[in-house]
C-alpha cells in the first residue's frame, strides 16, 4: 500500500465523513420511529412528540396491533396473499414468456417483442386502466391487485436477454439426449437461471408489499384492505379503523407510538430479506443494462 | 438455446408456403402455447386501455357501465380544449416541470456523486455496508416514507419541527407550507433514489481499466485527480445516457409521493398531472375529460421518449430499441 500524502488523508477523511453523515441520513427516521414505537403516553406527553430515544420501553402499541385488534392481522393476511400468489403468478408469466421470446429461432419473434415493447414507451393512462378492472368486475377481489400487473414488460426483457445469454449448446445437448422443450425449460434453463428468477422474483415480491395505490382505487372493503393502505389511514387520522377498544382502554398508547409500530411492522420483513439477496440483484441490474 | 430450424429455400407456390408455415407452427407449437397466457395479459391489461383513450373524445356517464361508453356522444376535441383553456393547465404543467426540474438538478449528480464517494473506500467491508444501507430506502414504500417524514416534520410533534420550536420559540410547519413543500418533495426523493441509482455507475466505475490508475499513480496523481480525470471521464458516457432518458421522463414528477404528500393548502405548488388526473377522474368522476388529460400526457410522453431515444442513438449507444 502506498503511503499516503498529508492532502490525500485529508481528502479520504473528508469523504469518510461525508459517507458517515449519508448513512446516517438513511438510518436515522428508522432509529426514530422504531423508538417512538416504544413510549408510552405519559412520556409522549412529557417530550411532546417523536424521539430519537425511549426512556422506557413500553409495548402498548405493539400489543393493540397484534392482539387487541384483528385488523392489522387480517391485512397482514391480504398482503401476504398478493406477495406469495402475486409474486408466483408473476413469474411464472414472465418466465415463460421471457423464455420463448429468447427462442433466436422462433417465427414471429421481432414482431411478439414489438408488441410487448410498445407498451413500455405508450399506455392508456389511468382512466381507462380503472375503467377496464371495473367492467371485469375484479374491483374488491384480491385479484385487481395480481391480475392487472401480472408481466413488467421491462423485468421480462431483462430476464429474455438472460436466457439468450446461456450457452445454445447446453439446450443443443439436451435435444439429442432427446429432450423435449418443456423438459429442456424445466431442468436445464431454470436450474442454471436460479440467480436471476430469485432477483426479479423479489423485484415482485417487494412490488407487492409496498402496492397501495391499486388497493386505494379497486378496494372499499375493509377486510381485503392490506397493510399499506392501513398505515396511509393511519397517517392521515390518529385513530385506526376497527381500533374502537383503544376508545376504552384506560391509558391508550400516542397515536405518534401506534404509527410508528405500524411503520416497524410493515418494513421489517422486507428489511430482513433484501440484504440476502443484494448480490443476486446487483449482478441482475447488470445483465439488464448490457444487453438492453 | 433453440432448437435450430434453418428454414428451406422457400418454393414460390402458394401453397407450399402455407404447409411450410403450417410445419413451422406445429414444430414451435409449445412455444406459441407457452406464450399465449402473457399474450392475452397484454391484450387485455395493455391495449385494452389503449382502446379506452377514445372516451377522451366521448361523453361518458360515470354510472352507465360498458354500455354507458359505447352509448356515450362523440364530442371530438371538446374535453381537450377545455383543458387547455383552463386555469389549470398552466398551473400543473408549470408544476410538473418545475417538481421534475428540481428532482434532476439534485436527484440527478446525487448518485454520481454517491458512486464516487464509495469508490474512494478501499476497505470492502465498510463500502458493502454502506452499499447495503443506501439501498434501504428503494425497498420501502412511499407509504413508509411518508410515515417517516411525519415523524420529523409533523407540525406538533415532529423531531425537527420541536426542535426547531424550541430553539426558535416560533411555531413552524413543513408539510403545509407551500415555501417548503417542494422541499421536502425532492430530498425524499433524493433521499430515496440515491443509493439504488449509484448501483449503475458502481458497475460503470468498476469496468474502468485499472491500468489507467496505476499509470496515474507512477505520474504522481492524488486520488482526488485520479477521480476527476480518470473515474469520471470514464463513467461520462453512461452518465450522459443516463441524463437523456431522465430527461424522456420529465412528466413523471413522482406520482405517489405527491399524492401521499400532499393536502389543499400546497395544491399550488404541488398539483402535476398525474395528480389532477387522479382527482378529476377518480374523485370527481369526470372519467372523459380526465383520461383526455391522461391522453395529453401519454402522447407528450411518447414523443420525449421517441426524442431520448434517438438523441441516445446518434451518441452511439444502442438506445433502448
Amino acid at each position: 500500500m502506498l503511503k499516503l500524502s498529508r492532502n490525500e488523508q485529508i481528502f479520504l477523511g473528508v469523504v469518510y465523513v461525508l459517507l458517515l453523515g449519508v448513512t446516517l441520513a438513511f438510518l436515522l427516521p428508522f432509529v426514530i420511529v422504531l423508538s417512538t414505537s416504544f413510549i408510552s403516553e405519559a412520556e409522549f406527553a412529557r417530550r411532546g412528540g417523536y424521539v430519537l430515544f425511549p426512556e422506557g420501553i413500553d409495548f402498548t402499541a405493539y400489543d393493540i396491533l397484534f392482539r387487541r385488534s384483528r385488523v392489522i392481522l387480517n391485512a397482514y393476511g391480504v398482503t401476504a396473499f398478493r406477495v406469495v400468489v402475486g409474486t408466483l403468478l408473476n413469474l411464472v408469466f414472465t418466465v415463460t414468456m421471457a423464455y420463448v421470446l429468447a427462442q433466436k429461432n422462433l417465427p414471429g419473434r421481432i414482431p411478439l417483442t414489438i408488441f410487448v415493447f410498445i407498451t413500455m414507451i405508450f399506455s392508456g393512462g389511468l382512466i381507462p386502466r380503472f375503467l377496464l378492472v371495473d367492467y371485469l368486475g375484479m374491483r374488491n377481489t384480491l385479484w385487481s391487485m395480481i391480475v392487472p400487473i401480472l408481466v413488467n414488460a421491462w423485468y421480462m426483457l431483462i430476464m429474455r436477454n438472460f436466457f439468450m445469454s446461456l450457452p445454445e449448446e447446453l439446450s443443443e445437448a439436451a435435444i439429442v439426449d432427446g429432450a423435449t422443450a418443456p423438459v429442456i425449460l424445466l431442468r436445464v434453463v431454470l436450474p442454471l437461471s436460479l440467480p436471476v428468477i430469485a432477483t426479479i422474483g423479489l423485484f415482485y415480491a417487494v412490488h407487492h408489499w409496498n402496492a397501495w395505490f391499486d388497493a386505494a382505487i379497486y378496494i372499499d372493503r375493509s377486510e381485503l384492505q392490506p397493510l399499506q393502505i392501513i398505515l396511509r389511514g393511519l397517517l392521515r387520522s390518529a385513530t385506526l379503523e376497527g381500533m374502537e377498544e383503544i376508545a376504552f382502554m384506560e391509558k391508550p398508547p400516542p397515536a405518534a407510538s401506534l404509527r410508528s409500530a405500524l411503520i416497524i411492522v410493515s418494513t421489517v420483513p422486507v428489511l430482513f430479506i433484501y440484504p440476502f439477496i443484494q448480490r443476486y440483484f446487483v449482478k441482475g441490474i447488470m445483465i439488464g443494462g448490457v444487453k438492453g | 438455446m433453440s432448437r435450430s430450424s434453418r428454414t428451406l429455400p422457400l418454393q414460390r407456390t402458394g401453397e407450399s408456403r402455407w404447409s411450410h408455415a403450417r410445419k413451422q407452427f406445429i414444430k414451435w407449437r409449445f412455444y406459441y402455447l407457452l406464450i399465449t397466457p402473457a399474450l392475452l395479459y397484454f391484450l387485455i391489461f395493455h391495449y385494452a386501455p389503449m382502446a379506452g383513450i377514445l372516451i377522451a373524445f366521448k361523453d361518458i356517464s360515470p354510472f352507465g357501465g360498458l354500455q354507458g361508453v359505447i352509448d356515450g356522444p362523440w364530442v371530438g376535441l371538446k374535453h381537450f380544449t377545455r383543458f387547455f383553456n383552463s386555469f389549470f393547465f398552466w398551473n400543473v404543467m408549470r408544476n410538473t416541470l418545475e417538481i421534475s426540474v428540481l428532482k434532476i438538478i439534485f436527484g440527478f449528480p446525487a448518485p454520481i456523486i454517491f458512486a464516487l464517494m464509495l469508490n474512494e473506500v478501499t476497505r470492502t467491508a465498510v463500502k458493502r455496508v454502506v452499499q447495503t444501507i443506501s439501498y434501504l430506502p428503494h425497498f420501502i414504500s412511499w407509504v413508509v416514507v411518508t410515515g417517516l417524514i411525519t415523524a420529523l416534520l409533523a407540525s406538533n410533534s415532529g423531531l425537527l419541527t420541536g426542535l426547531l420550536n424550541s430553539l426558535t420559540g416560533e411555531s413552524w410547519s413543513f408539510l403545509t407550507n407551500p415555501d417548503h413543500f417542494r422541499g421536502i418533495l425532492v430530498s425524499s426523493h433524493v433521499w430515496k433514489t440515491v443509493g439504488w441509482s449509484s448501483i449503475i455507475y458502481l458497475a460503470a466505475i468498476s469496468g474502468i481499466d485499472p491500468h489507467l490508475y496505476e499509470a496515474a499513480a507512477i505520474d504522481g496523481a492524488s486520488r482526488l485527480q485520479m477521480a476527476r480525470h480518470i473515474t469520471l471521464p470514464g463513467i461520462s458516457f453512461v452518465i450522459a445516457i443516463l441524463f437523456i432518458f431522465e430527461v424522456g421522463h420529465i412528466l413523471e414528477a413522482g406520482f405517489e409521493q405527491i399524492l401521499l404528500l400532499y393536502s389543499p393548502a400546497v395544491y399550488g405548488v404541488s398539483d402535476i398531472l398525474d395528480t389532477y388526473v387522479y382527482r378529476e377522474g377518480l374523485i370527481r368522476l369526470q372519467y372523459s375529460f380526465a383520461a383526455a388529460v391522461g391522453l395529453f400526457k401519454a402522447i407528450v410522453s411518447l414523443l420525449l421518449i421517441i426524442g431520448a431515444n434517438s438523441l441516445a442513438r446518434r451518441l452511439g449507444q444502442p438506445g433502448i430499441w
